[in-house]
């Protein structure tokens, strides 16, 4: 199905060899028309399809580094390789950008041509007439009784919004023909949409370079909060090749509360969490501005947004030691089921500073409280479930352990979870294993007491600093208007041509004069028989009668 | 936000109805498919003995006599039957999509079985439009019979109680994204059938059909010419409506994911099948490719939006897993 153009065998003249810098060139130059011929386009656009479909189907690490982990863990062979090929960062990965950027640059090349194009064509008249409008695939052929100024002049008023062109002294005496043609916008809004896709790409890589974003877990009980000075203050922080961490929009949060509504099934109804934020000026004279923050409702400040993600519950335990003084904690827990929130975590209590002399005798003091918390205890014998998300009735099924908890050992640790070593080495005895209740205590074999006092709601907020992203909806709306221009709007153009008809001899006086019509669709032939007629009777009203031929309306 | 389970029931109840005269509309559609032959065969065979395309003489208006309108062949009565029965079997649908929306006081599109319903109900109006011609009428029976699948799926696997929605959907975008979405796939469902159809034609084209059964099927649809317009068409009004529902879609992510764009699997794959449509767009403007390769384009399309719509859904997990199915 291809178009190539065969030449006979025996061409007898074989073109000149070139020049090395010749061929250089011309090896450049087919290389440029190849890369943007549509051809080459088209076969892009389809590889981009096919390139997108790991990012589909594989686990993704923008998506869930853990999920990736596991996959490989589960192909110990056939993982590493597919990590290799970069099948678990498909978006970022060098095949996915290689065939975007040759796409981009086969659009570029392929735009800005036509652009050019374009600009000639708006400034240069409708083409002449052919000089056989009968050969057209719709054209006309009639009389007037006016004079071809008359009947041009007429003509012209009903071609109002179509760039026309009045030529005279061609062909016949006293010829004058009208050469109009519309729908230029077409092309217009084509080249708008492809350069807005180009706008697009760039704002979303401007956004990616220097955005950043971080979230973090604050408890809801009106504390401190914490304010967006530097990376360290997220739990998690991901941010743009260019942004170093400094210059981050100081925006400062206070969370105040946090309410989820539920329906009787357990089913979310809304999240949402009051909280009171400092930004700009505010951070200057002290003043504490209230919102509330809602799924769907972020807040908006400074440029950043301040998102609600995410909720759990952090308990609350005292630990009141031998020497009567006591040390009250709050950590968040991980909702490990996000339909009942039974959450697992792990708390972990430093003796007051005095109360041992050495070091050594601290470190065997130490108190770790891991376990499960339900928000609406449940228990089958001893086993602690949840059976709604609300807190209605928490619990707690916790391990005490005594010992070093080895927070100053160095080796990193879960905050949601115990280093397992330091039990099996012996340096964390489990004293006891309690389901507790607000209220309830558990007494450990050092004389330290162990309190559940309760839970508070922590949030997961996220603050995204994004600043190309109203430039990335601006593309996006600008592509869809012009794409709909594109498809919306149709090429036509027509031909009038009239002069006056000869003197035959025998016929009196009147001075008649032949009207000519012929019309082309340049795009969307459906309809165009019709739409022609339709335009013939608008502008050549003037006299219908002599119609010789009418258009053959053959569709298309 | 309590349910109404009477309007509920009410709602149910349409859907099966509707889906009853559905698949009625089917029966006579394929009857009246059947019986067009006989008036087919015999008009060829008229003409071949006529020995020319000259007109009958009987057409010709005697003054003052008055010529009995022939009879219209049953296979058009058929025709014009199922599709006046059509109209009622998409009153009760729409009806089902309305009702469910007042009994659990949302925008009926939370689920899957509301999304895969308003698609269809999409592809009806957009073939009551474009499949409005006699000639069209064969192509009814084809785009009726994925949809009668898709909607018997709806209200069996993919079914959902009357329920309020989770607090991510509880948004001003929902009825704007996913209508959007929803339409232009059913509109999409339009032009891969033409698209399939189409490529059937040419292997069979007119007047050179085979003589086997694929040959009597072919003979009763429209031409290739005319099938390939329809996909265009189609392609041409799904292709920004489904831009415009990803660019709702990216607002709304914006507000309520904290970003426009993250790769999401749904994301990933509305992105992929956006790609190929504006592939099948190119792929008309391009000599060598308008045919045939155009087509399949089209149809590799409209199995992405089906792996959009079912597989990313149910089997992948990501942000949309809205199906409603535990």
């Amino acid at each position: 199905m291809t178009v190539t153009d065969e030449r006979p065998d025996s061409v007898p003249n074989t073109p000149p060899r070139q020049s090395g810098p010749g061929r250089a060139l011309a090896l450049v130059r087919n290389t440029w028309r190849g890369l943007t011929s549509m051809r080459t386009a088209l076969v892009l656009l389809f590889l981009l399809a096919r390139a997108a479909i790991p990012g589909a189907l594989l686990p993704q690490r923008s998506l869930n580094e853990q999920k990736v982990e596991q996959y490989i863990a589960d192909r110990p062979t056939l993982g590493p390789w597919m990590d290799r090929a970069e099948l678990f960062d498909v978006f970022g990965s060098f095949w996915f950008t290689a065939v975007y950027v040759l796409l981009f640059i086969s659009l570029v090349g392929c735009i800005l041509p036509r652009t050019v194009d374009h600009y000639r064509a708006m400034r240069t008249p409708p083409v002449r007439a052919p000089r056989n409008l009968a050969r057209l695939p719709h054209h006309y052929e009639g009389g007037s009784e006016h004079t071809p100024e008359r009947v041009v002049e007429h003509a012209k008023a009903g071609l109002r919004g179509w760039r026309t062109e009045i030529r005279t002294g061609a062909g016949r005496e006293g010829e004058i023909t009208v050469s109009a043609e519309k729908g230029y916008l077409r092309e217009f809004g084509n080249l708008v949409f492809h350069l807005a896709l180009v706008g697009l790409l760039a704002s979303i890589a401007i956004g990616k370079l220097f955005g950043y974003e971080g979230s973090v877990i604050v408890i809801a009980d009106d504390g401190p909060g914490f304010c967006t000075t530097s990376p360290a203050v997220y739990d998690s922080f991901r941010a743009g090749n260019v942004n170093d961490g400094t210059g981050m929009t100081p925006i400062c949060v206070r969370v105040k509360n946090f309410r989820a509504d539920y329906l009787d099934t357990g089913q979310a109804e809304m999240f949402t969490s009051d909280i009171a934020y400092q930004a700009g000026e505010d951070l200057e004279t002290g003043t504490w501005r209230d919102t509330t923050l809602r799924v769907n409702h972020p807040l908006r400040v400074a440029g950043d947004r301040v998102y609600l993600q995410g909720h759990g519950y952090a308990p609350t335990f005292t630990v009141t030691f031998p020497d009567g003084r006591t040390r009250t904690e709050t950590i968040q827990w991980a909702p490990t089921d996000a339909r009942t929130f039974l959450s697992t975590g792990v708390l972990r209590i430093d003796p007051p500073g005095d109360l041992y002399a050495t070091d050594e005798e601290r470190r065997g003091n130490q108190i770790a409280i891991e376990g499960l918390f339900a928000p609406t205890a449940s228990l089958h014998g001893s086993l602690l479930t949840s059976v709604f998300p609300r807190m209605d009735d928490p619990a707690v099924a916790v391990d005490i352990y005594r010992g070093d908890t080895g927070l100053d050992t160095g080796r990193p640790q879960s905050l949601f979870a115990l280093d397992q070593e330091l039990v099996r080495q012996g340096r964390l005895t489990k004293e006891a294993r309690v389901n507790l209740r607000p209220g309830e205590s558990a007494t450990l074999s050092n004389g330290a007491v162990v309190t559940f006092d309760g839970a508070k709601e922590f949030v997961n907020l996220q603050v995204s600093h994004d600043p190309a992203q109203q430039w990335v909806l601006v593309s996006a709306l600008t592509m869809m208007a012009g794409l709909l221009v594109s498809l919306l709007v149709r090429r036509r153009r027509i031909w009038i041509r009239v002069y006056p008809a000869a003197d035959r001899p025998g016929t009196v006086v009147q001075r008649r004069t032949v009207v000519e019509m012929g019309g082309l669709a340049r795009t969307d032939h459906a309809g165009w028989g019709d739409e022609f007629d339709r335009l013939r009777v608008r502008l050549l009203d003037t006299d219908t009668t002599t119609a010789r031929a009418g258009a053959d309306s053959t569709g298309d | 936000m309590p349910i109404d389970e009477t309007l509920a029931q009410y709602s149910d109840l349409s859907f099966k109805t509707a889906l009853v005269v559905y698949t009625l509309v089917l029966g006579m559609l394929i009857w009246q498919f059947a019986s067009v032959q006989v008036r087919k065969s015999e008009a060829r065979e008229l003409v071949t003995a006529g020995g020319g395309s000259r007109r009958p003489e009987d057409t010709v208006a005697v003054p003052g006599k008055v010529v009995e309108e022939p009879a219209k062949p049953l296979s058009e009565r058929l025709g014009n039957m199922a599709v006046a029965t059509l109209v009622v079997a998409f009153a009760l649908h729409l009806a089902s999509i309305v009702l469910r929306g007042f009994a659990t006081d949302r925008f009926p599109l939370g689920n899957m079985y509301e999304f895969v319903s308003m698609a269809c109900a999409a592809a009806v109006l957009i073939s009551f439009w474009l499949l409005r011609e006699q000639r069209h009428r064969a192509t009814w029976v084809f785009v009726l019979v994925p949809m009668l699948i898709l909607l018997f799926l709806a209200g069996t696997v993919l079914y959902a109680d009357a329920a309020p929605v989770v607090p991510a959907l509880r948004s001003f975008w929902l009825p704007l994204h996913v209508t959007i979405v929803s339409v232009g796939s059913g509109i999409f469902l339009v032009s891969g059938v033409a698209s399939l159809l189409f490529l059937f034609r040419l292997r069979q084209p007119e007047g050179q059909e085979s003589g086997n059964l694929l040959g009597v099927i072919a003979r009763r649809l429209p031409d290739a010419r005319s099938l390939d317009r329809l996909a265009y068409r189609t392609t041409l009004i799904g292709f920004p409506l489904f831009g415009a529902g990803v660019i709702l879609g990216a607002i709304w992510a914006e507000a309520a994911w904290g970003r426009f764009w993250g790769w999401d699997p749904k994301e990933t794959c509305s992105f992929i099948a956006w790609v190929l449509y504006a592939a099948y767009l190119h792929a008309r403007a391009t000599s060598g490719w308008r045919d045939t390769k155009a087509a399949w384009i089209n149809v590799a399309a409209f199995v992405a939006m089906l792996f959009n719509l079912f597989i990313i859904n149910i089997v992948i997990s990501g942000l949309h897993s809205y199906a409603g199915l535990t």
